[in-house]
């Protein structure tokens, strides 16, 4: 078991009071998993992948637990983290390089990088230049510089920079979100590879683009407003979904090639609740088409079927 | 009713503008009435910048955009585009930015009405903007009188496509409308737009996606660099990519039920015939298109 | 400018409910009354406009005039003392106040409309309009000002404030102008401003009704440094004799104490209601900027 999280909450904090971000996520990540991570806007999906490698200022770890290859990580110390992180957790951002300097060359900056975290960098530049090829890079791009590179080029250089110590765990934050399909396929398949190649254990891919998630990802984890929907493996949670929000989410999406004259597919009514004051019980059952009475209590996430959970009273029984 | 001719554009960077970026090559294209069109392309594809110049907002540095047979890119003076505008409208990508903050969003609704509806009466106007609200499905309790930060991207996206119904449209250019939304509210936008579509609206769905973009549309136009690589009926284009650029855009996008593994096999398995794609001579920079089947059109090849 | 968090009328407004269905003027005066920073910006500004406005009614001598006993310090006579020539400092303050603010309105005034105006104009026109108009600008720039000034006064005949005034005015705009142009060409480019073009609005409605309202704070502090300039430049004027022949100013007061060393000598009364009097007056209307932007901005209302 690679990554195991318990119980976890994690609230922001505002003037107004605190917003419920991740309130009681449970799910494990076998090694060797790809698990995507799927949600609209504001459902706790990016605040997830930032809990397991650094909080914010603005985050407070409330409860839970996080274990790591079996040892409990110590989330809400900024400074005992620092052991954890790069070395056994990385993060690939959505717009990794855009932040970085754009005076310094790209070899350069990974010797920073390591030098920061006490390695060498000379007993890891032939494997560097190895996995820059591997992912398609002629190596000269250390000599260059960011702005020298395209959108595409760049994510893969974060790509085989955030992987270089081999960490157990790989986050990516809508790391392809902003390139283009072609880009974002090569992308896509080089960090499947990296896991093929025992670069990475295993790998959290959050994004809002299920049918990407399905290209990839082993499992699915759905999210809604900060709690876990449901986890299957990839093609459960397409072809055979439970969760009425997984069901409707994914009805709501068009298949390449299909047109309003085949018959129009329906959105889901209303907007997600704001977590500033979550509503108690079931928090989809506003929307939900088929909730009742039950749902006024929290459906608990249960295994319905071997390696496929849900958290509602419909299913399961 | 709306025609692109040859149209180019061409813009000067760097510094003393002396180099050249061609953002539109040599597009031809035809809107009709209760037809939507979606122009689908990468980043840098030039479709974005093909919507602009139909409302108006940029030149072309060449060719010609008509509308119902009048010349877009000649109209002199503030009355003359005003008229335009009674006709034409857009809808852009971020619904938060096309919203003024310090206003409340309705505002937009007062635009309309100060510009071209001076004389009406407030009961009548009121009538007015209740019905484009219910023919856009708002609930007005909810989104009258709040500030746009208070409401969400699908209910603003909304809010505007309601403010272009308020005037007498024709032709609706919009440009990545949904992209900036959730999966969830994304395909009402849709549907309200082949609602237009069935009312007689002419449609410009300019997008980046490619399983977005045929779900609402008659016909597609698949641009790269500023050219078009494909176009034809939205149909024929999916089913039969003709064009190496859309063949290959095709097979990278990913699918819902279909991994991209399974689409490579596909195309081992049975791999398209080719057509003769145009050519033009270096230099030149025209982008002529060739009718492979009825209505589908190929272009030339950049890659 | 947006992480104005935790500010005392911010966090009060939150939680008041908003107003339904009011007209906007009297909602943006709903959280004006509420903002704290506003009103104590305000009412020193205030203030000090009427004590320059009224006071100088009171007095009935010239406030040059050698009226009481030398070197006085405050007393019940002589509210702020007399100088070393025994003059009244107070008639002299409440005047200076009062030439203060002319000087400040006139000059600040000028240079902020001729300002607001050229950098509204190039920075959303754009092109060859915006290359003109920079040119301009950084012409009168690199004008060393205070030497034309100096040139300038010395062949008029005329000295007073208003001449003044004019001149400062008139040097010192290209500050405000860069400003505003680089915020201007930043919201030019918004949807919003795109879609009031589509509106059917003149160039002149959206720049004052779309664009200078999202700056109303940056304007307002660009004023302000306008106004403070245009006060210290007069000052600058009056120490080397150019000032109005036959009038006083905080300034003139300043740099006369200074030169009859009333630091030295102890006479803190002298150099003390001056110099905290301008401080008060670029100082308040610095708070008041603050208050505004919370007032205006409604995301900062609601944190």
């Amino acid at each position: 078991m690679t990554l195991r999280v318990n119980d976890l909450k994690v609230y922001y904090q505002t003037l107004r009071g605190d917003v419920h971000a991740l309130d009681g996520v449970s799910f494990d990540l076998a090694d060797g998993e790809i698990m995507g991570l799927a949600g609209e806007s504001g459902c706790g999906k990016t605040t997830l992948g930032k809990s397991l490698i650094r909080l914010d200022n603005r985050m407070r770890h409330i409860d839970g637990t996080v274990e790591l290859d079996g040892e409990k990580l110590p989330i809400s110390d900024d400074d005992a983290m620092n052991r954890y992180r790069y070395h056994e957790i990385s993060l690939i951002p959505q717009y990794a390089m855009s932040a970085l300097n754009p005076t310094r060359k790209i070899g350069r900056m990974i010797n920073e990088l390591l030098k920061a975290r006490g390695v060498k960098p000379a007993t890891i530049a032939d494997e560097l230049r190895r996995r820059l090829e591997l992912v398609g890079l002629d190596p000269e791009v250390l000599d260059r510089f960011p702005i020298e590179l395209s959108g595409g080029m760049k994510q893969r250089v974060v790509m085989v920079m955030s992987t270089l110590l081999d960490p157990s765990l790989l986050i990516a934050d809508e790391a392809t979100s902003a390139l283009d399909v072609s880009t974002q396929r090569s992308v896509v398949e080089s960090m499947v590879e990296f896991r093929d190649r025992g670069f990475i254990k295993s790998m959290i891919f959050v994004t809002h683009d299920i049918s990407l998630v399905y290209q990839m990802a082993d499992t699915v984890m759905v999210m809604y407003a900060g709690r876990v929907a449901e986890k299957a493996p990839a093609a459960t949670i397409i072809n055979d979904p439970q969760h009425p929000y997984t069901k409707m989410l994914i009805g709501a999406l068009p298949e390449v090639g299909s047109t309003t004259d085949e018959g129009r597919l329906e959105g889901i009514p209303g907007t997600p609740p704001g977590l500033l004051n979550p509503p108690t019980g079931c928090r989809f059952k506003a929307r939900c088409p088929i909730a009742s009475e039950e749902c006024s209590e929290t459906p608990p996430l249960v295994e319905i079927e071997p390696g496929h959970w849900a958290a509602c009273w419909k299913t399961g029984r | 009713m709306l025609e692109l001719s040859h149209v180019h554009k061409v813009y000067r960077v760097g510094a003393f503008g002396g180099a050249k970026l061609r953002a539109v090559r040599d597009v031809n294209l035809v809107v009709e009435p209760g037809e939507v069109v979606s122009l689908i392309g990468e980043s840098g594809s030039g479709k974005s910048t093909i919507g602009k110049m139909v409302l108006g907002l940029t030149k072309p540095s060449q060719g010609s955009i008509t509308f119902e047979g009048k010349d877009v890119t000649s109209l002199r003076g503030f009355g003359e585009k005003k008229e335009y505008y009674r006709y034409v409208q857009g809808v852009f990508q971020d619904p938060f930015s096309s919203f003024n903050p310090i206003f409340k969003a309705d505002r937009v609704f007062e635009l309309i009405r100060s510009s071209y509806f001076p004389g009406v009466a407030d009961a009548d106007w009121r009538k007015k903007v209740l019905d484009v609200m219910d023919t856009v499905r708002l609930d007005p309790d909810n989104v009258l009188n709040k500030y746009p930060h208070q409401l969400s991207g699908g209910q603003l996206q909304r809010l505007l496509i309601a403010r272009a119904l308020l005037l007498d449209i024709r032709l609706l250019v919009a440009d990545e409308i949904i992209s900036m939304l959730d999966a969830s509210t994304r395909i009402d936008v849709l549907n309200l737009l082949a609602d237009l579509k069935e009312r007689g609206l002419g449609i410009l769905f300019v997008t980046h996606d490619l399983s977005l973009g045929n779900y609402v549309s008659d016909r597609s136009v698949i641009l790269h660099k500023g050219a078009i690589a494909e176009m034809g009926p939205t149909k024929r284009v999916f089913d039969n990519p003709l064009h190496p650029y859309s063949r290959h855009l095709l097979s990278c996008v990913p699918q819902l039920h279909r991994t991209w593994a399974e689409v490579d096999a596909e195309l081992a398995a049975d791999p398209p015939e080719d057509v003769e794609l145009p050519v033009v001579a270096e230099g030149d920079d025209s982008a002529p298109l060739v009718e492979a089947e009825q209505g589908h059109f190929v272009g030339i090849d950049q890659s | 400018m947006t992480n104005v968090s935790g500010a005392p009328g911010a966090a009060d407004s939150g939680t008041a409910p908003e107003p339904v269905a009011e007209r906007k003027v009297s909602e943006t005066l709903h959280f004006a009354r509420r903002n704290p920073k506003l009103l104590i910006g305000l009412s020193i500004v205030l203030g000090f406009l009427v004590l320059g406005l009224v006071g100088p009614l009171f007095i009935d001598h010239d406030p040059n005039e050698y009226v009481g006993p030398q070197t006085q310090s405050p007393n019940g006579e002589y509210w702020f003392g007399t100088t070393t020539f025994g003059q009244d400092v107070w008639a002299q303050f409440v005047y200076g106040v009062r030439s203060t603010f002319i000087i400040g309105f006139l000059g600040g005034g000028i240079a902020f409309i001729l300002g607001t105006t050229v950098g509204f104009v190039a920075g959303y026109k754009g092109g060859i309009i915006d290359e003109i108009l920079n040119m301009i600008t950084n012409v009168v720039l690199v004008l060393p000002a205070l030497v034309v000034l100096i040139v300038a006064v010395a062949y008029l005949d005329v000295k007073g404030l208003f001449v003044q005034g004019l001149f400062i005015g008139l040097t010192s705009w290209p500050w405000a102008a860069r400003a505003v142009r680089s915020q201007a060409l930043t919201l030019a480019n918004r949807d919003y401003v795109d879609l009031a073009r589509l509106s059917g609005r003149r160039t002149w409605r959206i720049i004052t009704s779309e664009m200078a309202p999202n700056m109303s704070s940056y304007l307002v502090m660009s004023f302000i440094l306008m106004f403070g300039g245009a006060v210290l430049i007069a000052a600058g004027l009056d120490f080397i004799g150019l000032g109005p022949s036959n009038g006083v100013s905080l300034g003139m007061m300043l740099e006369s104490a200074m030169q009859w060393s009333a630091l030295q000598l102890g006479m803190w009364w002298w150099f003390l209601p001056p110099g905290a009097g301008i401080t008060a007056i670029v100082g308040s209307m610095y708070i008041l900027n603050v208050g505004l932007d919370e007032v205006f901005n409604p995301k900062l209302r609601e944190l």
